[in-house]
């Protein structure tokens, strides 16, 4: 049985519709763990029906899923096109969701391939599309290198490096049992290794969202009482990045309404809206409200008046954001100074005035401190490598803990290892190494054996 | 004189493909320097361990000799690993040197279509690049249809002892000078390999105080799933252990040159092995271990040399003197034989098929350690195989080719064909990628079908596995229908063994798959009338379960790749987007498969794309 496979077939970018496609022998299986509806299938091949995406219970976004059966499709298997609002965060979400569904991420050309392996697609296109598979495949294992280059690349490296010992030692455990003087490596040793190689693991993986975030947009909330000057600040940061602001109409998913672009990073402004209506409408937004906000949020702005004292609502939000990456705006300080923040020990503060157009340089630097942005090479991030290593990171996560749960379950070491091993196989993946005789090697160069 | 198949070499792999070759009723020759060294073990005095365990048991499962000829000449039998899982474990036989040969030239000479010749082979008969026959040292010519090489290490051998070389084989037996050279005449790629073995000592001139005794289980094992044990536990001969000494390891320093591996010689060109180094190898690449472990092995109950196990090396007489009189227990030892290094001649084996023939010549087969493989097992098992498959082709059948899920056996010649070797290759378990389906208790049901379809399994041992078969079903079968239920008893029995207690009722299947429940446990409330071996499977099944499909799942993505066929007759030179050290590569090993292609080192997935589509275009019209 050939596997799953799906990608973004749009390009990416924010445009008006994006389309997923997915394609294989479990295509219409996957696709319904996702939606709403889960009646895909009962319809028949070549129809287009409307039904949301969710994740769980949330719904992600409302889409046009087209079912293509085997034979009568691109690839002669069974494909589906998601049809989604485009947005890369929206559409990348359903991508990732499919991908944790049981999807592999289509290499480059291979809907292409697949057509032309099945027959679909004529003998006179062949060579062409063999120059299209032979370029873009090279090309993107470079890419697959470049892009976790770097500190995580190496990160990578040094955890394979410690697998690779722990596999050395298991399997010459195996291999050369009566070696009394070879530690041998129980269940008991390896379960505290297995513990830092996991927590290893998962600080890549934090590392690499936050490469996500910043490909994808960090959602970030502005909030304040009425009057400090949300809506200032987000002009100021509108109008002197050129940002671009679209309103996304008809979804029902998050509300992000505006994007600010600071140095080629996107912020996707929540509740924009809400932000422009505070100067007609004199009532606060309510400390339920900001809070609600927050928890959407990647980043709060939270701003704050120099004039005035701080009010009940500002300290439980300003305890509440502490959770969060936040930035505290202290405002208008072109007036006098009413504000007392001493004992609030505050970690990310930027005083600004938007009529004096004072600060805003200095809180765009804060951002991107807090977002490690200088050290974070942007160009040599492409979303389509970025979300593969993440998947394949995940599985050697994920296996890392299958190994520990088969210790727990008193599953002899040697089995526990199977995991261990796969682990190790898809980090070589990521860093783009599978060499056969590597375990090999290092068996040898580990350990002294003969007869 | 015309025979079917001439099998050139009597050593453990020449054994296994004459028997199968008469076995598959072909007029068969033998032939050998020396009947005396027919089946010869000229190194350690054991069969099996770690993997070669589990290749002696796929062996006996196809219908080989080497399992059965190990269950009556062992000594001493344990099983490795056993406080590990069932995929790794494995038999190990201290084998009777004497006994050994004796009785696999019993049963070669009691085999039907079988005769032996004692001569030197020196050229092949070749016409139009097909094998025709073999040429006598004496210049006699035999004919046949088809040959299998299995000379071992003396194609060109050379003993190396410290700055002297000998041209001769182990045991100073005469070397064949010129087969090789012939070999290299017909187009074949040689290459120069290296092993060792260590001293003999004299076991009555050792104090075993100092050493720690090593005894066999206390359980019986046979090899072959057709033996009963016929051995009493009680009269096993234990091996010994002892360690080097900061002496040791101080001749070995001061006399380091005069090793001939170290500078005694100055025209070594072989590789030796990396799983087997010389004594001076470890101490000089692992400065820092105060100590090496060596281990005293009986070699036969006729005589008393004592095989010194981690003490191979190339050092002079003299010097070996001194390191073995620096051992504990072994200060007043006397060597009988000394450790030497032997060098030889091999094919390079990416010029070998699946199946063991030559690509250059048809109809001839090679297999053993001319393969470029080391140990006894690896060579028995490529000689049934050979001995199969010219059997196979001689009748225009298809070909016995196992799959690296299937056996041990087809991991090692994949390996062999695809990947070459550097150093005399040794199987490990590590090279296995799906080792938790080859295990030692499963080698009859992964293989015996096969060796029932190529004739070498009869059909009252196939009846006999069978029903081994039918009953491990039955008894899954039975777990799944029968529940333990929650009465007062079960549940306090439960509590004891600190499994969770019953609600309701538990299928003894779904019970077994907790981990602390055993089929013991399960005979404690139920009567199951089946034998240990069945038991023992399907515990293993049910248990693993998870893992057992997990390396299925895997090794079913493999198979996929190993069932897309490459036409013998590709032509890569026509595929002009592949990379040209890929092309090379493909071109030099003519991978069968897609499946095998990938496993070829320089060889990328993105090749793999291109050929998969030249192949659609080229062959699927």
């Amino acid at each position: 049985m050939k596997d799953t496979i799906a990608a973004i077939s749009t390009s990416l970018g924010i445009g008006a519709i994006s389309i997923i496609r997915v394609s294989g022998d479990n295509a219409i299986e996957i696709v319904d763990k996702i939606v709403k509806n889960k009646n895909l299938h009962q319809l028949n091949s070549h129809t287009i029906n409307y039904n949301h995406i969710v994740d769980n219970e949330k719904i992600i976004d409302e889409v046009l899923i087209s079912i293509m059966k085997s034979p009568r499709s691109f690839t002669m298997e069974d494909v589906i096109e998601i049809n989604a609002h485009g947005g890369i965060a929206t559409t990348n979400k359903i991508l990732q969701l499919l991908l944790q569904k049981g999807c592999r991420l289509a290499e480059p050309g291979e809907f292409t391939k697949r057509a032309y392996l099945n027959g679909r697609i004529d003998l006179m296109q062949a060579e062409g599309i063999m120059d299209l598979i032979n370029s873009k495949t090279d090309k993107m294992r470079e890419l697959a290198i470049s892009q976790v280059g770097g500190n995580i690349s190496q990160m990578i490296k040094n955890i394979r490096q410690k697998i690779v010992e722990i596999l050395a030692n298991i399997e010459v455990n195996i291999d050369y049992p009566e070696y009394e003087d070879i530690e041998e490596l129980t269940n008991q040793k390896l379960f505290p290794k297995l513990n830092i190689i996991e927590n290893e693991l998962k600080e890549i993986l934090k590392n690499s969202e936050n490469s996500r975030l910043i490909k994808e947009g960090i959602d970030t909330c502005i909030i304040g009482k009425p009057n400090v000057g949300k809506s200032s600040l987000l002009n100021k940061l509108l109008g002197e990045e050129k940002a671009i602001v679209t309103s996304v109409a008809g979804t029902t998913r998050d509300i992000v309404e505006g994007n600010i672009i600071i140095d080629g990073i996107i912020f996707n402004i929540i509740d924009t809206a809400g932000i422009r209506e505070t100067n007609d409408i004199v009532e606060s937004i309510g400390v339920q409200k900001s809070i609600e906000l927050t928890e959407k949020s990647e980043l709060v702005l939270f701003v704050l008046n120099n004039n005035e004292v701080l009010t009940h609502e500002e300290e439980e939000i300003l305890n509440k954001i502490k959770e969060k990456n936040y930035i505290v705006v202290v405002n208008k300080i072109d007036l006098k100074a009413n504000l007392d923040l001493s004992k609030y020990n505050i970690e990310n503060i930027v005083y600004i005035s938007t009529i004096n157009n004072q600060g805003i340089e200095e809180l765009k630097n804060k951002i991107k401190e807090l977002y490690n942005l200088e050290k974070i090479e942007t160009t040599d991030l492409t979303y389509l490598t970025n979300a593969r290593s993440i998947a394949l990171l995940n599985e050697a996560l994920e296996s890392i803990s299958s190994a520990k749960i088969g210790i727990k379950n008193n599953i002899p070491v040697d089995m526990v290892e199977i995991d261990i091993k796969h682990s190790w196989t898809k980090l070589g993946e990521i860093i783009g190494q599978n060499y056969s005789e590597e375990l090999i090697d290092q068996l040898f160069s580990q350990f002294c054996l003969g007869k | 004189m015309n025979y079917d198949i001439i099998v050139v070499g009597g050593g453990h792999a020449g054994c296994e493909a004459a028997l199968s070759s008469a076995r598959m009723n072909n007029k068969t020759l033998l032939i050998t320097s020396n009947i005396n060294n027919i089946a010869d073990m000229p190194c350690n005095p054991s069969i099996g361990g770690s993997a070669k365990g589990i290749v002696v048991r796929e062996i006996d499962a196809l219908g080989g000799e080497m399992g059965k000829n190990a269950d009556k000449s062992q000594i001493q039998i344990k099983i490795l690993n056993s406080a590990k899982g069932p995929a790794v474990q494995a038999l190990r036989a201290q084998a009777d040197k004497i006994i050994y040969p004796k009785e696999m030239l019993r049963t070669l000479n009691n085999q039907v279509n079988l005769e032996i010749k004692e001569a030197m082979v020196e050229d092949l008969i070749v016409e139009n690049n097909k094998i025709k026959g073999i040429i006598l040292e004496t210049k006699d010519q035999i004919f046949c249809k088809s040959v299998i090489l299995t000379t071992g290490t003396y194609l060109k051998s050379n003993i190396m002892v410290g700055s002297t070389r000998k041209l001769e084989g182990p045991h100073g037996e005469r070397p064949s000078h010129f087969l090789s050279d012939n070999l290299k005449k017909l187009g074949f790629k040689i290459i120069r390999l290296k092993t060792g073995t260590p001293q003999r000592i004299d076991k009555n001139s050792i104090d075993y105080s100092k050493a720690k005794i090593e005894h066999g289980d206390n359980v019986y094992h046979t090899f072959s799933f057709d033996n009963e044990p016929n051995y009493n536990i009680e009269e096993q001969i234990p091996c010994h252990l002892i360690y080097t000494t900061e002496e040791t390891h101080k001749i070995i320093m001061d006399n380091l040159s005069k090793s001939s591996m170290y500078g005694g010689l100055d025209d070594i060109e072989s590789v030796g092995p990396r799983y087997c180094p010389s004594i001076e190898d470890k101490v000089v690449r692992f400065k820092d271990k105060e100590k090496h472990q060596l281990f005293l092995e009986p070699e036969s109950i006729y005589y008393d040399d004592i095989y010194l196990q981690g003490f191979s090396t190339s050092m002079p007489y003299d010097i070996q003197e001194k390191m073995v009189h620096s051992l504990p227990g072994l200060e007043n030892a006397k060597i009988l034989k000394y450790a030497y290094a032997i060098e030889y001649d091999a094919i390079y084996p990416t010029q070998l098929k699946q199946t063991l023939e030559t690509k250059i010549i048809e109809n001839l087969y090679t297999a053993g350690q001319i393969n470029g493989t080391s140990g006894y097992e690896e060579a028995a098992c490529q000689g049934l195989i050979a001995g199969i498959n010219a059997s196979l082709k001689i009748k225009g059948k298809e070909p016995l080719i196992l799959k690296r899920n299937e056996a041990y056996i087809g991991v090692l010649i994949d390996d062999l064909v695809t990947k070459g070797v550097r150093d005399p290759y040794r199987l490990l378990t590590s090279r296995a990628e799906y080792r938790l389906l080859l295990r030692h208790d499963n080698a009859d049901l992964r293989l015996r079908k096969y060796g029932y379809q190529v004739g070498l399994i009869d059909d009252n041992r196939y009846n006999k596995f069978l029903e081994k078969k039918q009953n491990i079903e039955d008894l899954v079968n039975y777990l799944k229908n029968n529940k333990l239920t929650p009465t007062k008893k079960v549940n306090k029995y439960l509590n004891k063994l600190g499994s969770a207690i019953l609600k309701d009722g538990i299928t003894l299947y779904d019970l077994l798959k907790r981990p602390e429940i055993s089929m013991k446990n399960i005979k404690d409330f139920f009567e199951l009338k089946y034998d240990d071996e069945v038991i023992n499977q399907v515990e293993i099944f049910i248990k693993y379960e998870g893992y057992i499909n997990k390396a299925n799942k895997e090794a079913n993505k493999l198979v996929d790749l190993d069932n897309k066929k490459i036409p013998e007759n590709i032509e890569y030179d026509k595929i002009h987007n592949l990379a040209s050290e890929a092309k090379q590569k493909l071109k030099e090993i003519k991978p069968t498969s897609i499946g095998q292609a990938l496993r070829i080192s320089g060889v990328n997935p993105s090749d793999i794309s291109i050929l998969m589509i030249y192949l659609k275009k080229e062959y699927q019209k």
